[in-house]
């Protein structure tokens, strides 16, 4: 089993859940509430990924990585060197690939909270920050913490962008589920066999605990696959 | 503080679907104290309300408290709701479900010093009898508790002006009138304009203060609750008001010496007296009679100051409560409440032959 994959691979889930929070909130408050009418053109563009193949995500972010895409000699100009296979580059990949599974339960959850509250918090002097930070957000916990939990299992799992975006460089980009790939082509299915097991077993308790606090909070946030 | 006094020219066109499209078109003005704004559902109460609060744009008019403008279609202003000082208590109260009673009361004061603002909650809690709710959730309280916490909640701002939608329906008559008068005591001092939104007839009786009747977006008519609910002038706020008897008819002649004038009813051979109205004969109008004015004896009556004494029979007799409903034919279908002690002494019965004697004034004139 390697144990340096399976960190890195956390690692790497734990930034993207994090960058997700902070970027998402923000879009979804935006998402759920605007009445702009173009709206919906940046709705489908959130929820591209869910149905574009990861090599197909992968293949554009790798061009837009390289060293003649914007992204790439932005980051250079920047930073000094490329974007494209390493672990910065991954997270922004990451970043977008995992983007619907975050955003999409923070929309779902915002448009439950009662709209009266919003009108009662408003009446009594509250502007609009204020009536996030002290109504939306507090009721939307349940939301919240399935687009954390789902953007950092969602993570944790990839495959396809990584290896486009990343390649396969170990303790840098070499992710666990590409380690078991790895494994399986070279035959050593016993390692692979465990790494896989664990990844199910981590999988598994991420997704039934936030099941479980959904359950509890009495309501239900949006899941990959409910009909919203 | 001094009396605040609130205006209001609004014109706004209310889209729904199409039966419920109006233009809502008024100009009220509000002196310190409780005015309630009765109409049917669907006549423009709450969007009324919902203009003076901000939470809704007129498409023209204006708005002002104590003559400081909140909105003005000509002058470009628009204040946001949450700095118009104006409390709004909702029909579904809106209490912050994850706040305790005490956090969604001091919700308001945010810039207060932690010990004034407590004060200041606990002061207002003890006012409408809910001290000892402080620490508890909306959902373990009951529903009038609940209503008690949400006026707390509007009314520990100071606002300059109160907006009441509905916020006492489902409560019994009793409950009801201990929270209208711990809320008098607190104007008493405060003095500010209450607007009270209704479409409940014993509501209007019960407050007993000015009445606005508002229909299809329009003022219908102004004045004391008696003045407002006993001169319908139109069909609908006539059911709205409890008028169980709509007759349409037509106007045979008048007789201006007398104040009065004859019409005879839809497709029936009975004229009943009432009192002038501006018609004309020929007009087809409808005239609108409570049940409980409508006296049913079972002889003819004779010797008696009441003009209108028509000859019918029962249709059917129907026990509601404590109150005999009986449907009686006399060319038009009258509906006539009677108590049962009378129903036993007079032995009606579907089928009986009886008379029907109605006042004059009791017979209102309705604009067709």
């Amino acid at each position: 089993m390697n144990i340096e994959a399976l960190l890195l691979s956390i690692r790497l889930a734990l930034c993207v859940s994090s960058i997700l929070f902070v970027v998402g909130v923000p879009l979804a408050y935006w998402l759920a509430y605007s009445r702009w009418r173009w709206k919906f053109l940046l709705e489908a563009v959130v929820a591209l990924p869910l149905v574009l193949p990861p090599t197909v995500l992968g293949f554009y972010m790798l061009l837009a990585m390289g060293p003649r895409g914007p992204l790439g000699k932005l980051w250079h100009a920047a930073f000094g060197h490329g974007l494209a296979f390493t672990f910065a580059g991954l997270v922004i990949a990451s970043v977008l690939y995992s983007f619907p599974f975050a955003v999409q339960p923070l929309i779902a959850s915002f448009e439950t909270v009662d709209h009266k509250l919003l009108d009662a918090s408003a009446v009594l002097g509250a502007g609009r920050m204020r009536t996030f930070r002290r109504v939306i957000l507090p009721l939307s916990v349940p939301g919240i913490i399935t687009a954390l939990v789902l953007s950092f299992a969602h993570t944790l799992g990839e495959f396809g962008v990584v290896l486009m975006v990343g390649g396969n460089l170990a303790g840098v980009t070499r992710t666990v589920s590409i380690d078991i790939y790895d494994r399986v082509q070279s035959l050593d299915y016993a390692s692979a066999r465990r790494t896989a097991l664990l990844l199910l077993a981590i999988s598994f308790a991420v997704l039934s605990a936030v099941y479980g606090i959904n359950r509890r909070a009495g309501r239900r946030a949006w899941m990959p696959g409910a009909a919203k | 503080m001094n009396p605040a006094n609130l205006t209001a020219r609004v014109r706004k066109m209310h889209r729904g679907d199409a039966a419920r499209s109006f233009l809502l078109d008024l100009d009220v003005e509000l002196a310190p104290g409780i005015t309630i704004l009765f109409g049917p559902s669907g006549a423009g109460k709450s969007t009324l309300l919902d203009c003076i609060a901000g939470l809704t744009q007129p498409d023209a008019g204006r708005i002002t408290i104590d003559g400081e403008a909140l909105f003005d279609s000509e002058m470009k202003v628009s204040m946001p709701p949450q700095h118009r000082q104006v409390a709004y208590v909702f029909q579904s109260l809106a209490l912050f479900p994850h706040m305790t009673v005490e956090a969604n009361v001091a919700y308001g004061l945010p810039k207060a010093p932690e010990q004034a603002r407590s004060a200041r909650v606990a002061e207002i809690l003890e006012r409408f009898r809910v001290g000892k709710l402080r620490a508890r959730k909306p959902r373990e309280i009951s529903g009038g508790e609940k209503q008690r916490v949400a006026l707390a909640r509007s009314l520990v701002t100071l606002p300059r002006v109160l907006l009441l939608d509905e916020p006492l329906t489902g409560l019994d008559a009793e409950l009801k009138a201990s929270i209208i008068e711990d809320l008098r005591a607190w104007n008493a001092a405060h003095e500010i304009p209450i607007f009270y939104v209704t479409h409940s007839r014993e509501e209007v009786d019960a407050l007993g203060e000015r009445v606005i009747a508002l229909e299809h977006g329009k003022i219908v008519s102004e004045g004391t609750p008696r003045e407002v609910l006993d001169a319908p002038r139109r069909r609908r706020l006539a059911q709205a008001a409890g008028f169980e008897n709509l007759l349409s008819g037509t106007v045979m002649d008048l007789r201006e010496p007398d104040g009065v004038m004859r019409v005879r009813l839809a497709d029936a051979t009975c004229e009943i007296e009432v009192p002038l109205g501006h018609a004309a004969p020929g007009d087809r109008v409808r005239v609108a009679v409570r049940a409980g004015d409508i006296l049913l004896a079972t002889e003819r009556p004779r010797a008696l100051s009441a003009r209108n004494v028509l000859e019918g029979k029962i249709v059917s007799l129907q026990r509601r409560g404590s109150l005999v409903v009986a449907r009686v034919d006399c060319g038009a279908l009258f509906t006539v409440h009677v108590t049962p002690g009378a129903e036993r002494t007079l032995e009606l019965a579907a089928g009986k032959k009886v008379w029907l004697v109605l006042k004059t004034h009791s017979c209102h004139f309705v604009e067709g």
